[in-house]
């Protein structure tokens, strides 16, 4: 099978998954659990996508924790995105050269 | 108009530089599996997903079947059509079809993330703004990874796996701060994850997550409500 066959068909379904709710959904949800699940829901997957994969995102645990300590202390003090993120890393650079 | 977009860009740029940082470990992945530098670039830029194209890659490589691929992605990405759903909530009245249709395929786990963080309306321009300076980040990324990947030292490449983590954090700890009941959907969802990860560990990932991340915000929707004042208005 021709590369480019998977790669059509892997990128139109992940197209028409995103495409078909966010194009045909006009209705304002009047449903108040509803409403209130979708507002939690990107929470819960960002939480669920960070832990536990978090810990492993080095290849070393160690690092990865003092990482991920650093970026919560820096987003507890409302930081902005692409500091966090980037201290995260930088801290578990540095601990990487330590250990 | 025009600010819009430029708001997009700024908002969107720790996640292109997040992206940049990820897709490099998708370059150098899809070239082991024998893919050509192009042919990795072409699907980061028509797929802008992350688990979905790890799997895919991993699937050519193994010549398996298309319905296969099929299956799979719908598994891994199904999540986007919740989140479309949801960000469907709070677009601009300038939304209009064909903006929706373009639009559509840059709702990522971080846009969508970003998005949804947003006060008031979302308007086309404003996505746009930030689905091309993360679009941009994610082939770019992959590009380098893909023809160049085993270049830098180990030391880097894999300190960057930490990145878009980060970036989660940085987005779920400030109002998890503010608002008991977002605190108490993030553990939630924390606690299930871990529990599918270590026990549940026939249970793939992408659909784990899904899970735990219904059944969380489920139980957030269930204990606290969230009052009628209109959010985003």
């Amino acid at each position: 099978m021709p590369v480019y066959v998977y790669i059509i068909l892997m990128a139109g379904v992940t197209y028409i998954i995103r495409m078909l709710p966010f194009t045909f959904f006009r209705k304002k949800i009047e449903s108040k659990f509803v409403r209130s699940f979708l507002m939690y829901i990107p929470y819960a997957v960002l939480s669920a996508m960070t832990i536990p994969s978090i810990f492993t995102s080095t290849g070393n645990v160690v690092t990865a924790v003092v990482g991920t300590v650093v970026a919560v202390v820096l987003a507890f003090f409302d930081l902005p995105l692409i500091v966090v993120a980037l201290s995260a890393s930088l801290a578990a650079f540095l601990t990487g050269l330590i250990a | 108009m025009e600010r819009n977009f430029l708001r997009g860009l700024n908002h969107g740029l720790p996640i292109g530089l997040g992206y940049l940082s990820v897709s490099f470990g998708f370059g150098i992945l899809a070239v082991k599996n024998g893919l050509s530098v192009f042919q990795s670039s072409v699907i980061s830029a028509s797929n802008l997903t992350s688990a979905g194209q790890a799997a895919g890659v991993e699937i050519i490589a193994a010549g398996g079947a298309l319905l296969e691929m099929i299956l799979v992605q719908l598994t891994i990405n199904i999540r986007y059509s919740l989140m479309a759903l949801s960000l469907s909530q709070k677009l601009d009245k300038s939304f209009t079809t064909p903006h929706r249709l373009l639009a559509s395929y840059g709702i990522t786990d971080e846009i969508f993330a970003v998005c949804s963080a947003q006060r008031g309306a979302l308007t086309p321009a404003y996505m746009y703004g930030m689905i091309l300076i993360s679009a941009v980040g994610w082939v770019l990324g992959t590009f380098l990874g893909a023809s160049a990947g085993e270049l830098l030292p180990p030391s880097v490449t894999s300190a960057m796996g930490i990145v878009l983590y980060g970036m989660f954090i940085a987005i779920i700890i400030p109002p998890s701060r503010k608002r008991k009941s977002i605190l108490f959907v993030t553990i939630a969802a924390a606690l299930l994850s871990i529990f599918f990860r270590y026990v549940l560990t026939f249970i793939s990932g992408g659909f784990a997550m899904m899970i735990c991340a219904i059944a969380a915000a489920a139980l957030g929707a269930w204990l606290f409500p969230v009052p009628d004042e209109g959010e985003g208005t």
